[in-house]
């Protein structure tokens, strides 16, 4: 196994495929609000983010166990899907938000303690490691469900490094 | 001695499943489970689940129990509910079946079918001291956890990378436990890769091909050793010392088919299922006319389609007693068999398929 094999075999993403394409970058840089990031690249069964979506971003699935893809002209980065998506795989990324230097990321988040907006948090990769600081903007509920969506100002060149956020005490 | 129309045995997933759709279907239904509380394993869940909105996804697994629940006590006239009661034996020559309520009273009672949803057991790996305190099943882990409110330690080994291994891992983490590390015998996870990202981003490790090798300590668990294996499952490399006070085995499960097997069920060793199972047909009949069976104990799955099963079997027992006729019967069955094909056809799934075709017969020809 390679290194990049093993990583993979155990939950981390290693490169674009299938279920985990970045969004074309054109749109993306212009895209007020932001685009969805959807990291689920394997074939299992479940389909909310396609019968949450409420604007028909997240494509029909032709077959339940299908890996989401995505029209990025209906994302609208609404971020249902963030907070519906059972396997946490949904992150929304504004790249228009903060001007050159800053994005920002809406992020699941089902961890105590809750982020305060306005505090600073540790903002991680795909395997935990800290990568740079984040400031919470705003803390949502969209289910009511106790999944919360934090939105997180972070550097603009990180947002494909961040997936996670590490309240910091 | 009593009788009843329709026992349903295990108040899980299946088993509140199958008697709702039995009970609705006009059934006289009989429920016992040994646990203090209805909803086996669901009430422990506290992740969303995935499926469709029939099985209904993005809900928490606890919450599925409490609408199951709901469903059930909207049928109260025709359920008899027993917790807290174990099905003790199956007697083939008259067909009772002998429980035990609470700690000792027994009694006896005679159904006109039974559903078998009695779920599964733990499997554990034996290594040199697995006997310490600190050594936990998943089950128990989640159980103190998740029933009652108490976290099992403070930094944990998880051991198997399969969903119960991931989402337990996960769970721990709400608890706020630390997990230092998860083994797993495999050269990949076998559960849902999106529930390894989600512990992975925590800063979780996993090994892949390691195991445990024994648990350090005098009277209880203060470390773990672990060691990388070959993809012949043995030892190589060097044997690695953690510090951790909770080793967590989340290794596979067995289906609980003991009541099948007194029941003279023909019987197949299935491993795709993980154990022995109950040959059955597509109404989920077993080989004895009037014993059904779902969930777990007709091999190891999601509760997702436990729930789909416990949905074919109580609808199957009720139209073996001419509650439902044959049109409204097929029309329902094909339905949940289209649900389950489509909880069954992924990676995870192509598995599960593989050993249900092993033990499915056609029909048996009654």
């Amino acid at each position: 196994m390679t290194e990049k094999e093993k990583l993979f075999n155990s939950g981390v993403l290693t490169e674009s495929r299938k279920g985990a394409i970045e969004p074309p970058r054109d749109l993306w840089e212009t895209k007020k609000n932001g685009l969805v990031i959807i990291e689920c690249p394997q074939r299992i069964p479940c389909n909310p983010c396609h019968t949450s979506c409420p604007t028909g971003a997240v494509k029909p699935f032709s077959d339940i166990n299908d890996q989401p893809s995505i029209d990025y002209e209906k994302c609208t980065g609404c971020a249902r899907c963030v907070a519906v998506c059972p396997g946490l795989a949904c992150v929304v990324v504004d790249l228009t938000w903060g001007g050159d230097k800053d994005a920002l990321m809406k992020l699941p988040y089902e961890m105590l303690p809750m982020p305060e907006e306005g505090a600073t948090v540790d903002c991680l990769n795909r395997v935990g490691e800290p990568v740079s600081k984040g400031k919470v903007i705003k803390v949502t509920e969209p289910m009511h469900d106790k999944t919360h969506v934090v939105h997180v100002e972070v550097p603009k060149d990180k947002v494909m490094d961040i997936r996670a956020i590490r309240v910091v005490k | 001695m009593r009788q009843t129309e329709v026992m349903v045995i295990g108040g899980g997933p299946a088993g509140l499943s199958a008697a709702i759709e039995a009970a609705t279907s006009g059934c006289e239904v009989t429920l016992v489970d040994s646990d203090l509380a209805l909803g086996g394993q669901l009430i422990k869940q506290t992740h969303k689940f995935f499926g469709s909105k029939d099985e209904r996804a993005g809900t928490r697994g606890f919450k599925i129990a409490e609408t199951l629940m709901e469903e059930l006590e909207a049928n109260k006239d025709r359920v008899t509910i027993h917790s807290n009661c174990t099905a003790t034996g199956f007697y083939a020559e008259d067909g009772v079946v002998s429980c035990v309520h609470g700690e000792d009273d027994y009694f006896r009672i005679k159904p006109t079918r039974i559903i078998m949803a009695t779920g599964a057991q733990e499997r554990l790996l034996p290594f040199p001291n697995n006997h310490l305190p600190g050594v936990y099943g998943a089950g128990a882990v989640q159980t103190l956890m998740n029933v009652y409110g108490v976290v099992p330690g403070k930094k944990v080994l998880m051991v198997g990378a399969g969903n119960i291994g991931l989402i337990v891992s996960y769970q721990l983490m709400q608890a706020g436990v630390q997990v230092v590390g998860i083994v797993e015998a495999m050269d990949k996870i076998g559960g849902y890769w999106v529930h390894a990202a989600k512990v992975r981003r925590m800063g979780v490790p996993i090994y892949l091909r390691h195991t445990v090798k024994e648990a350090l300590g005098d009277k209880i668990v203060t470390g773990a050793v672990i060691q990388e294996i070959d993809d012949k499952f043995q030892p190589t490399g060097a044997e690695v010392n953690i510090d951790v006070d909770v080793i967590c085995m989340a290794v596979g499960l067995t289906p609980t088919c003991e009541l099948l097997w007194q029941a003279g069920c023909q019987m197949a060793f299935v491993p795709q299922l993980c154990g022995y199972v109950a040959q059955r047909d597509k109404h989920m009949r077993t080989s004895n006319d009037d014993i059904w069976v779902a969930g777990d104990a007709a091999g190891i799955e999601e509760a997702s389609s436990a729930m789909v099963e416990g949905r074919i079997a109580g609808l199957g027992v009720a139209k073996s007693l001419g509650k439902i006729d044959s049109g409204e019967y097929s029309k329902r069955l094909a339905e949940f068999a289209r649900r389950l094909a489509d909880l069954r056809g992924g990676e995870v799934g192509a598995k599960i398929c593989q050993g249900i075709a092993c033990c499915t017969v056609n029909e048996w020809g009654v």
